[in-house]
């Protein structure tokens, strides 16, 4: 009897299940924001196929040309295809993004779940170290870092790393604080599983989502962090493209070529909007689904 | 359910102690003062046999248990006291070595099945973890092991549940499955606490049957804790009754539930309702039970107590053996035998 009543709640939850997949693509913002995305990792990957041109190769005699067929956003000072070169700077900027999130992401989660855990003084010095990060703005943060362990690749995934953890370790924190007292872990913990196990198996799988919904954030704001950067001249050196770096370029030429500035700008634009579409609608489909 | 068919279902346990716990004492540290959840409490529990733990709520039924096994909140202690099992004291163990312990010699089964099953982890999963971590089971070896588990709580279709979530299953399969997790690596005892409480009458009656085949059949020994006194009557052989942290009666099923020696439990019984047994209206308790940051002076019990004498109101009131092997902590329990006498005769 109790195996049909089963099969009977099992039918009706079949139907509640998947409500999540069936809804996300009836969010309009969040599929906007993944069609968006979609469309500019696409041309970002494709790029070297999508231009003829080098994006270094400098060729003087073709400098500041305005839009034409050949030349779909004109050419820079030195000669080089804008378009070509906007397709590598979205390239590397992105890689360097999305890279840049991984390790934050980590040290933040591991850190959070230990201080929400174990509590007491770990929890104590963990969170005195996050208070020492939180108490700088972020841009500036990540500015004087990279200033002074010097411009380039390796500066910008150091910098973002030891600014960007705290945000992770705040919120799984919170969460693993909540969690931790759900009944779950207290049968985990008289079946006698070890903390590790515990926090790895049992908490994390509970609580990381809310750690992945604000890493959709902060990749855009390692993204404007970047362009930051670069526009200041401590991003990546040239003459490799970077969207910050053409910007600054471009802004000599404002008057006159508007586009070698207006289009990277763009650019960084409808990243940030994709990325951000995408973090809100993430939040909303994920947060309801928990209880 | 009647009372009479005391300890029905599983048989009398035989064999030696497993657990015994020696006037164990838990204290929380609260805002408003130092609560004494658990003052004193001594129990024995033989090989096969169910102990049932009645008490009101906040009469530290659930602190005993979490104290037993080591799982109390962070605020809460143990300042005395002993738990052996096998004759090793738990109390003074580290977690790492109550972690070799805890499944393969004792493990829990709590109220709420859904809230203490992992809302994310696949119940075969969950039920393979133990036997993976404590037995160093292969994975496909704590598969197999968990689908046994399965069929042998009752679980149908067991290869097909074994990837389902906790969501997906019915309040009697989830505490099915927290049967399958608690007998992952074979413990010699099980504490349960208010397994049936959340469940329909039938569902109950279904997963008490389970309890008491795995008692009978596999020698497991159970600490059963509710506030249901059919059900204790049903599954336990041997029962004690708690009040204000303190154990106010201990002894057989049948003696403590049909005879009583304590007003407390009296009380207890006159409040159950009996429906084979239709007799005068209940009789509630009167007055609510006692604050354990200052509890009342002498018998805890007295301030609710009809026979109360003015002893009771100064002199401690540990148990004592009455004839019979059983035990009160009353001191006028005479004037229980009176009050049945005068209330039963025909």
């Amino acid at each position: 009897m109790s195996a049909i009543s089963a099969d009977g709640l099992m039918a009706v939850e079949r139907q509640v299940a998947p409500r999540s997949v069936r809804r996300w693509y009836r969010q309009p913002a969040l599929a906007f924001g993944v069609v968006l995305l979609g469309l500019i990792v696409i041309a970002a990957v494709l790029g070297p196929l999508l231009s003829p041109y080098n994006p270094i190769t400098q060729n003087l005699g073709q400098t500041l040309l305005g839009p034409s067929a050949h030349h779909l956003v004109g050419t820079d000072q030195l000669g080089r295809d804008t378009f070509t070169r906007l397709l590598y700077g979205l390239r590397n900027d992105l890689r360097i993004a999305f890279l840049a999130v991984v390790s934050p992401f980590c040290i933040g989660v591991v850190l959070g779940s230990i201080s929400g855990y174990f509590g007491g003084w770990v929890d104590a010095v963990i969170m005195r170290l996050v208070d020492i990060v939180v108490a700088f703005p972020f841009y500036v943060l990540v500015i004087a870092l990279v200033f002074v362990l010097g411009p380039g690749q390796r500066s910008i995934y150091i910098a973002i790393t030891l600014v960007g953890w705290v945000s992770y370790a705040r919120i799984i924190r919170s969460e693993i604080l909540v969690a931790k007292r759900q009944d779950y872990v207290l049968a985990a913990q008289s079946g006698g599983l070890s903390a590790v196990r515990i926090m790895a198996r049992h908490l994390l799988p509970n609580v990381v989502s809310q750690a992945i919904i604000y890493g959709m954030s902060d990749i855009v704001q390692d993204i404007l962090a970047i362009v930051a950067l670069g526009y200041f001249g401590l991003g990546i050196p040239p003459p490799t493209p970077d969207l910050g770096s053409m910007i600054n370029d471009g802004q000599n030429f404002m008057t006159t070529h508007w586009q070698l500035t207006t289009f990277p700008g763009l650019v960084v634009v409808l990243v940030g909007l994709s990325l951000s579409l995408i973090g809100d609608g993430l939040a909303d489909i994920i947060r309801p689904g928990q209880a | 359910m009647t009372i009479g068919g005391a300890g029905a279902l599983s048989g009398a346990g035989t064999g030696g102690t497993v657990l015994e716990v020696r006037d164990l004492r838990v204290r929380i540290a609260a805002r408003h003062g130092t609560v004494r959840a658990v003052d004193g409490v001594s129990l024995e529990v033989a090989r096969g046999e169910a102990v049932g733990l009645v008490g009101e709520s906040g009469s530290g039924k659930s602190m005993t248990l979490r104290a037993i096994i080591g799982v109390l909140p962070p605020e809460a202690k143990v300042t005395s006291g002993q738990v052996l099992l096998d004759g090793v004291d738990l109390v003074p163990l580290s977690n790492s070595d109550l972690n070799r312990i805890r499944g393969p010699k004792i493990s829990m089964i709590f109220q709420e099945p859904m809230s203490a099953l992992n809302p994310v982890m696949r119940v075969g999963y969950q039920i393979a973890e133990g036997p993976r971590v404590h037995l160093g089971y292969s994975k496909a070896q704590a598969a197999e092991r968990a689908l046994e588990l399965m069929r042998r709580v009752g679980i149908p279709d067991p290869e097909r549940r074994f990837r389902a979530y906790p969501h997906e299953f019915s309040g009697g399969m989830r505490q099915r499955v927290m049967i399958a997790i608690a007998l992952s690596c074979e413990p010699e005892i099980i504490l349960c606490d208010e397994p049936t409480t959340a469940l329909d009458v039938t569902i109950q009656d279904q997963i008490l049957r389970l309890l008491a085949s795995l008692c009978r059949e596999s020698g497991v020994s159970l600490i059963f804790v509710t506030h249901d006194l059919p059900v204790v009557a049903q599954l336990c052989q041997r029962v004690a009754v708690m009040y204000g942290g303190e154990l106010v009666e201990r002894g057989h099923v049948h003696d403590v539930l049909l005879d009583p020696r304590h007003p407390y439990t009296l009380g207890l019984v006159r409040s159950a309702p009996d429906v084979e047994y239709v007799r005068e209206s209940l009789v509630p308790i009167p007055g609510s039970p006692p604050s354990l940051v200052s509890p009342p002076s002498g018998c805890r019990f007295h301030p609710r107590c009809a026979f109360v004498e003015q002893d009771c109101r100064v002199q401690p009131t540990p148990l004592r053996e009455l004839p019979g092997g059983r035990y009160t902590a009353c001191l006028h329990y005479e004037r229980c035998e009176e009050a049945l006498a005068d209330r039963i005769r025909p």
